[in-house]
């Protein structure tokens, strides 16, 4: 092959009936059999799979943690934990969920979904798509390392200084939670920019940016929001490790550093992340919930702007956790305003969703249901979220149950159910199988009546005046019974869970056949075969509206071809379209798989242990071998197009 | 088996049923608060009224969205619920793009910011009512946050007339008391919930609040910032008394221990077990890690709130306060039967 080779027009073919071009394509695409291609693959569907396992592994740890402190609370004066160890569950459950499951699961639908969606055949950059999975995968394992020592992080999941600091927390607890929150960022971050560049420059030619899937646009926006978010916090963490291992005074208000500046870099960073582990959510939703209801979603570009409105406005709202700290009423008065402001771009897709279900012919699937039961503690979350940003009545509500109540409203309600729907939706095109529908309905009605009965309560334990983070409480303080009705809740909450888990194991066997479109869809993940081929699609499809398989039928004349388009066999290969209209622009030689990425995440790991055990030496070591690892992962390549001249 | 069943509840199911079921289970958890012996509940406190009116606004507003939008939903599925079984999906058709009730979000969108724009209004005129006392307060205190207890100071220009005590704080009822907060170690946070909302006590900083009792009680406070081991015991009491009763209080507080007890058993084991740590005004005793103990005996509780101050109590947490406390800065001091019997002695004559 010569560099004409990229210059070339590709033949536009028919997919349909090309055995032996499936069979080409599949000897570039496919990763080789056996351990060294599980290790080294860069697919992004198996990638995605690993994503979501690893996140759910994740939920199963942080849940696990939580029952034990239910069980602690589910009557007063208990003595089943003593206060570190309740304080290390509280601090690693509240860590677990918002880090390492809420986001990453989010991630995995968007790394196995967002190609299929586009129309392309990978990740724009597949080899850093692995590297982030092990990233986040080696990064989970370093905190949970700190178990096995009886050391786990013990700050609560922000960590406010001094109490984060060496003085009042001198053993490893704190080391842990910084290092892997840093190890985990570099994840993220990357992670960011690999779907940026995906969802700007892979789209199928003619999907301009008006016909990107909904649920693309909630990935592109959080995207953007993390690489811009993360690195703060980072370098907030790296300041605290600072401070407690080389005698800076960032945080130390003895010798001039202040304690409010972490509250500030980290809340600058986690009010948006709230925002960033919940819209890709609201996003699946807003794209399968039409499929169920047989319609297009109701006010496409409305939701889309409030999507991004959202995240613009979820940067100037941070200082509504620390209504408390005495800062200048002024002050408190602008980010209670843009607080209260930011619940309109949820009406926006509230109303939409309700009127996509009202004109629309529901099908009560169990993606349905759950989607359902998500716009009910949608509005719960959100109302509970209004109350706390007006300034005088926070003051009463912040820190309590309340709190409790609406964090897992959030997380739970517009994360979890949102996820179990989009489990149910896109499972068999994963699998190629359908999951059991009753044994669905019957997790839904355990998930939904556990999750009411065992967190509603928490919002009345807290107008009752329930601290939150306390490891036992007395009787005469009234909470007895609103506990023990939390703790019974989040028990059936969790069989609820185990349901849905069983019916995935056994429908990975037993499941009936989903085929290509078991729920007569209308993106383009839906026209390949369940589970697709290595390569995606034979072509690369045409598209020309929102709905490229329903034009016909919504009575729009068929005039997108999702099986029609560009062949692309000469070798690993896909194609790169402009920014804003989707028109074809190049043709992209994708590497192939390769063990770097992993590699790479060893000797970050490795980094990250020694500054743990403040080994110089060896954290010296590392730091080589990651710049050789990163030199031969970068090194151009005749395959890549990186260098001019033959390939052969 | 599910079709009947389905049928049968969406037979029973009327819409009208459905709203007043929600709408009475709702309503259960509404009155709960109202009906609770709760002492940390602020739905029916005693300190400024705007901001329970508030409260209660934002919340009856919330639980209106929240009936309304389960509403909508119910009716949006319920209307479909009797289709009979659905047909095979490639023969069922679409509902086509151009019936695009967008209108219904744009009517959503302006009602909410219609709603959020009023409560954003209705909470500045809130906050500057709140922001500072109605009148010039008469008390001044100084609250300072120590792991896991309140040291409160009351000032005063004239320095013979400030003291010191600990975990209780006495005001005058109907006079608005100054508060100043400061933290000894960590972050904790000032929280009379009957009273005001949180403030801070942050290391480096002093932050200012102020409370007010309209009327005469005992008000219970806690630390609602997470600051370690024992949160979950640092407990404080405010105890608001008319005028006269409360200068009393004042007055006995200003006093040093008499030098009656000089020489007891107790004293000699007080001053060599306790008085590093804690300050009996009048006496060698005067360390200042732990709270101050010169009138221990007008005090309700100990251990922040954590034990009724009642002999008993007394012996059991001096014997072994790591028992009470796990992780308290009180440590379990060597001391036999006898001699805790003698410095109990000498701390129930503390008042």
């Amino acid at each position: 092959m010569t560099e004409i080779e990229y210059d070339r027009v590709p033949k536009v073919v028919e997919a349909i009936g090309r055995p032996e071009l499936s069979a080409r394509l599949r000897s570039f695409w496919e990763s080789k059999p056996g351990l060294y291609g599980w290790l080294a693959t860069v697919d992004h569907k198996t990638l995605g799979i690993r994503y979501i396992v690893t996140a759910f592994i994740f939920l199963g740890l942080g849940g696990i943690e939580a029952l034990i402190m239910r069980i602690q609370l589910a009557q007063p004066n208990e003595h089943v934990l003593t206060p570190e160890e309740y304080n290390q569950l509280f601090t690693m459950h509240g860590i677990t969920m918002i880090l390492w499951y809420a986001l990453p699961i989010l991630t995995g639908f968007s790394v196995y979904l967002q190609p299929l969606l586009l129309g392309c055949r990978d990740m724009a950059l597949p080899r850093l798509n692995a590297f982030t999975y092990w990233v986040f995968l080696f990064s989970g394992v370093f905190l949970y390392a700190s178990f096995l020592i009886g050391a786990a992080p013990d700050a609560g999941w922000f960590n406010y200084v001094p109490l984060a600091s060496i003085e009042q927390d001198p053993g490893p607890n704190i080391d842990f939670y910084a290092l892997a929150n840093i190890f985990l960022g570099i994840s993220t971050t990357l992670g960011g920019v690999n779907f940026i560049v995906t969802i700007l420059r892979f789209r199928a030619p003619g999907m301009s940016i008006n016909h990107l899937p909904i649920m693309s646009w909630g990935t592109l926006t959080i995207s953007v929001a993390s690489v811009l978010s993360i690195p703060a916090v980072s370098l907030a963490f790296f300041l605290l490790w600072m401070d407690r291992h080389f005698g800076t005074h960032f945080f130390d208000p003895a010798t001039g550093g202040q304690p409010l500046l972490w509250q500030h870099l980290f809340w600058l960073w986690g009010h948006p992340w709230v925002y960033i582990i919940v819209l890709p959510a609201l996003s699946m939703v807003s794209q399968a919930l039409p499929v169920c209801c047989r319609r297009p979603l109701v006010g496409y570009s409305l939701v889309a702007l409030a999507t991004v409105l959202t995240m613009v406005l979820g940067f100037g709202v941070w200082l509504h956790h620390m209504f408390a700290t005495g800062l200048p009423t002024m002050a408190l008065a602008f980010f209670s305003a843009v607080s209260l402001i930011i619940a309109i771009p949820s009406a926006v897709s509230l109303f939409s969703w309700l009127a996509t279900i009202w004109t629309g012919r529901p099908d009560f699937t169990t993606t349905f249901y759950f989607f359902a039961g998500f716009i009910i503690v949608f509005v719960i979350g959100g109302v509970s979220g209004f109350m706390t940003a007006s300034v005088p009545v926070d003051w009463q509500l912040t820190d309590t149950y309340f709190v409790v109540a609406h964090i897992h409203y959030v997380l739970i309600g517009w994360n979890l159910f949102a996820v179990l729907g989009a489990l149910y939706h896109w499972f068999p095109k994963m699998s190629g199988r359908m999951l059991d529908e009753t044994l669905g309905k019957i997790s839904f009605w355990f998930i939904f009546i556990g999750f009411n009965v065992g967190f509603f309560p928490m919002h009345i334990s807290g107008l009752l005046g329930m601290p939150r983070r306390i490891y036992t409480y007395s009787p005469e303080m009234g909470w007895s019974t609103l506990n023990l009705i939390t703790s019974i809740g989040s028990f059936v909450l969790a069989i609820g869970l185990l349901i849905t888990l069983v019916n995935v194991v056994r429908s990975l066997r037993v499941g009936r056949i989903a085929g290509p479109n078991p729920w007569d869809a209308d993106t383009l993940e839906w026209s390949t075969s369940s589970p697709p081929p290595p390569y995606n699609f034979a072509v690369i499809p045409t598209v020309a509206s929102r709905s490229p398989l329903w034009e016909d039928r919504l009575g729009e004349g068929q005039k997108s071809s999702p099986a029609r388009g560009f062949v692309l066999d000469q070798g690993k290969e896909t194609l790169g379209t402009t920014m804003l209209d989707a028109v074809p622009d190049v043709i992209v030689k994708m590497p192939e798989d390769s063990l770097a990425p992993l590699l790479l995440s060893l000797a970050l790991a490795a980094l990250f242990t020694t500054m743990m055990l403040e080994a110089w030496w060896w954290l010296a070591a590392s730091a080589i071998a990651i710049l050789v690892i990163t030199v031969a992962w970068l090194w151009p390549r005749r395959s890549l197009g990186e260098i001019e001249g033959s390939t052969s | 088996m599910w079709p009947e069943l389905r049928a049968g509840l969406s037979g029973w199911l009327s819409p009208s049923r459905t709203i007043w079921l929600i709408g009475a289970f709702l309503a259960q958890f509404y009155c709960a608060p109202a009906r609770a012996n709760a002492p940390l509940n602020y739905l029916f406190g005693a300190g400024p009224r705007n901001v329970s009116t508030l409260t209660w606004g934002v919340l009856t507003i919330s639980i209106i969205v929240v009936v309304i939008v389960t509403g909508l939903l119910l009716f949006a599925t319920l209307k479909s619920w009797n289709r009979p079984a659905s047909p095979a999906w490639k023969e069922r058709e679409l509902v086509p793009r151009a019936t695009n009730p967008v209108a219904v979000v744009y009517a959503g969108l302006i009602l909410s910011t219609a709603v959020l724009l009023g409560v954003t209004i209705w909470t500045m005129m809130t906050l500057a009512d709140v922001a500072a006392p109605p009148s010039k307060p008469t008390v001044s205190i100084e609250v300072t946050g120590h792991e896991w207890w309140w040291e409160i100071k009351y000032l005063s220009s004239d320095p013979s007339q400030i003291f010191t005590t600990a975990n209780e704080i006495h005001i005058p009822v109907g006079k608005p008391v100054a508060v100043r907060l400061q933290s000894a170690d960590v972050i904790h946070s000032f929280w009379v919930p009957a009273l005001s909302g949180k403030t801070d006590l942050i290391p480096g900083q002093i932050n200012k609040t102020w409370i007010l009792a309209d009327r005469p009680g005992t008000f219970r406070g806690q630390c609602a910032e997470y600051c370690g081991l024992q949160h979950a015991h640092m407990g404080l009491k405010i105890i608001a008394t008319s005028k006269n009763d409360f200068e009393a209080w004042r007055k006995n507080q200003l006093q040093s221990e008499s030098e009656k007890s000089i020489g007891s058993a107790g004293q000699n084991v007080f001053m060599q077990k306790c008085a590093v740590c804690h300050t009996v005004r009048g006496t060698r005793a005067g360390g200042r890690v732990g709270p101050d103990l010169t009138h221990l005996m007008t005090r309700t509780t100990i251990a922040a709130g954590t034990l009724p101050n009642r002999p008993g109590y007394l012996s059991g947490w001096i014997a072994d306060p790591q028992h009470v406390k796990p992780g308290s800065k009180m440590p379990r001091l060597q001391i036999d039967g006898q001699q805790l019997a003698e410095v109990r002695t000498y701390l129930e004559a503390l008042n």
